[in-house]
């Protein structure tokens, strides 16, 4: 087992006092929760600054963090592709083409809009697997930050989870979006400063990034690769077989970059929901693209130290950075033991504190995407409509508790049955994956319809199975792994090139499927009905008296542009 | 809405800063071997102090707008 933190008094200090900050803020926004709109939308009144790094947050959960830092030491820098190829595109397309119809449709979630823009049942569709699954993640972030206090502090895992839960669940219920969106970019400044002094310890420690470049030459080369692999991220994309992760560059740009990308950033309401709560369309529209510019340079922050770690075992042999577990590295733990190896007491605290607030800020973000869902996309259109605003407010807060009774729920499910959540992550990623074809089609072609969009949606769904179903990475057998409808056509060098492909075949059938569905049935809205919901319908947004710094093209071809230096300095 | 991020952010920070910087003045310098022989402490407290003071700062000019005097 990897040795525990120990914290000191100064340490208890800074926790004790994050969380009560954070109920603070719940409760000073109490009485600002006059209307459901107060609650689910924070009233449209967020400035593009706080929404853009909210949106940032809301992805960066703990096992963000963590995950990332594990593929920096297993993949080296590779694993930025997650950021400069999976994200930043997709973020500055949301920000630029796709919200001003989230925004100008006054739709209030992201399954809204289906229904405004298709129909009932396109709706329905979306809005259920999207509140299931958001209740699970945010059980397994519960389940995840239980454990990690379990292994390093020797926590009682009922009781974390109880007073993690607690704390989730009082300063959402007070002061609902608002109070999720203040606290996350609460937790993104402590994150920044609690792991900027280990990014910056590791790196003097290793000496340097020519320091770094040299230790992880034998790294690459014992695993069978060319020397520079572990630090260079495009000059080994040539074939799947010739770097660590297992995917050439087609794969990686299509199913990564494309895909899975957009369809996580342009549809996935946890996220949206920050930026349909800017005051202005202009801030809604800058704060995917505010957001991209830390995002560009989170490698540095979360990737980094993973490299490092590796790269100290294998010189220096630390031991302690990357524990062995049944023979083979355990490299979720580099993050926690990064920290217990380099900082004191004091600065400690502030790291640890860093991580179990983005566990916490991960679960919350769910927990007010699912309450919003539940109680405008399911509650208000099925089961109870035109009740007064009052009462779609008290039942956001009921749904609060609610939803925080089943992540708990759901946590103690992942730590009995870690299969089936495996599972249902599997499941998830196949409703997901044809997502923004959908999307992509209903924004940009008028003529699609409501018919083509279901039936698109849930074939591609199909799809993503089928593939899934009958195809393996290398070396796995069949069953949660693929294969498992009885056949293998095709082998795949590693589980992400599977999931990049599966994506792809998604979106490629639900994109055709859609085409072909809405050619054969009749429009059911007219193009009246479809203005501010569809391009070529909605007239221009011109900003009025916004400075030219401001306009959200402008910022957008600049982190673009910034990313692709960043692209070429470390390709 | 009427409630200025700024402000817990800034006390938060020049708190958490202030709380290192001074823990880093009294500590005794053999704990920083782990973190290369920098008083990492003291030097990052102070940084993060600076940052909640220009939040602090920013919300108080937000509050007391700069204007001719009546």
């Amino acid at each position: 087992m990897p040795h525990s933190l120990s914290l000191a008094g100064i340490d208890y200090a800074i926790l004790v006092i994050y969380f009560l900050f954070v109920l603070g803020i719940g409760w000073a926004l109490k009485r600002h929760m006059k209307g459901s709109t107060d609650f689910f939308l924070s009233g449209r009144s967020i400035p593009a600054w706080v929404t853009g790094l909210a949106f940032l947050s809301a992805n960066l959960g703990a096992q963000e963090v963590i995950g990332m830092a594990a593929s920096g030491a297993k993949y080296g820098i590779m694993t930025s592709h997650f950021y400069w190829i999976g994200a930043i595109p997709a973020m500055v397309f949301l920000g630029i083409f796709m919200m001003p119809f989230y925004y100008g449709s006054k739709a209030r979630s992201v399954p809204e809009y289906l229904k405004l823009r298709f129909d009932e049942k396109t709706r329905g569709f979306n809005a259920i697997s999207f509140a299931v699954m958001t209740i699970f993640s945010s059980g397994i972030s519960l389940y995840a930050l239980a454990k990690l206090l379990e292994v390093l502090l020797g926590w009682d895992f009922n009781a974390s989870i109880a007073i993690s839960a607690a704390v989730v669940l009082v300063y959402i219920f007070l002061g609902g979006l608002t109070s999720a969106i203040y606290n996350e970019v609460l937790q993104f400044f402590m994150i920044v400063f609690g792991f900027a002094p280990l990014a910056y310890l590791g790196l003097k420690d290793i000496g340097g990034w020519e320091g770094l470049q040299a230790r992880l030459i034998p790294v690459a080369t014992e695993h069978g690769f060319a020397a520079g692999t572990w630090t260079q991220s495009w000059q080994h994309m040539g074939a799947a077989q010739s770097n660590p992760m297992g995917v050439e560059w087609f794969g990686l740009a299509m199913g990564l970059g494309f895909v899975l990308s957009f369809g996580y950033w342009c549809t996935d309401f946890l996220v949206v929901q920050r930026a349909m709560a800017a005051k202005s369309m202009s801030a809604a529209r800058r704060t995917p693209i505010i957001a991209a510019f830390p995002k560009m340079l989170f490698p540095f922050l979360v990737i980094l130290p993973g490299m490092v770690a590796i790269g100290l075992v294998q010189s220096k042999g630390y031991a302690d950075l990357i524990p062995l577990r049944d023979g083979s590295y355990d490299y979720n733990m580099v993050i926690p033991n990064m920290l217990a190896h380099y900082l004191p007491s004091g600065l400690l605290g502030l790291g640890f504190t860093a991580l179990m607030a983005s566990f916490m800020s991960g679960m919350a973000g769910n927990v007010t995407a699912f309450n919003t869902v539940w109680t405008y996309d399911i509650y208000q259109s099925y089961i109870a409509q035109n009740k007064s605003d009052a009462h779609y407010l008290w039942m956001g807060r009921m749904a609060t508790v609610f939803g925080v009774l089943v992540s708990v729920g759901a946590a103690y499910f992942a730590s009995r049955f870690n299969n089936i959540m495996d599972l249902l992550q599997l499941v998830f990623a196949f409703v997901n994956a044809p997502l923004f074809a959908t999307f992509l089609l209903g924004m940009f072609w008028k003529r699609s319809t409501g018919h083509g969009a279901f039936y698109g949606l849930v074939i591609g769904t199909a799809a993503a199975a089928v593939h899934h179903g009958l195809t393996l990475p290398a070396g796995a057998v069949a069953g949660i792994k693929g294969g498992w409808l009885g056949a293998n056509l095709h082998t795949y060098p590693s589980e992400m090139g599977q999931n990049f492909w599966t994506a792809l075949w998604a979106w490629g059938v639900c994109f055709s499927i859609t085409i072909a569905v809405s050619l054969a049935t009749r429009r059911t809205k007219t193009d009246a009905e479809l203005t501010g919901l569809v391009y070529s319908l909605t007239p221009r947004t011109v900003e009025h008296g916004e400075a030219w710094y401001l306009k959200p093209a402008l910022l957008g071809g600049v982190v673009l542009a910034a990313t692709l230096a960043l692209n070429i300095i470390f390709r | 809405m009427n409630f200025d991020l700024r402000l817990p952010l800034g006390l938060i920070f020049s708190l958490f800063g202030a709380m290192l910087a001074l823990y880093g003045l009294a500590s005794d310098p053999a704990v920083y071997a782990k973190s290369l022989g920098i008083n990492v402490n003291l030097d990052w407290g102070v940084v993060m102090f600076a940052f909640g003071a220009v939040m602090l700062g920013l919300a108080w000019r937000s509050r007391h707008p700069p204007g001719p005097a009546k």
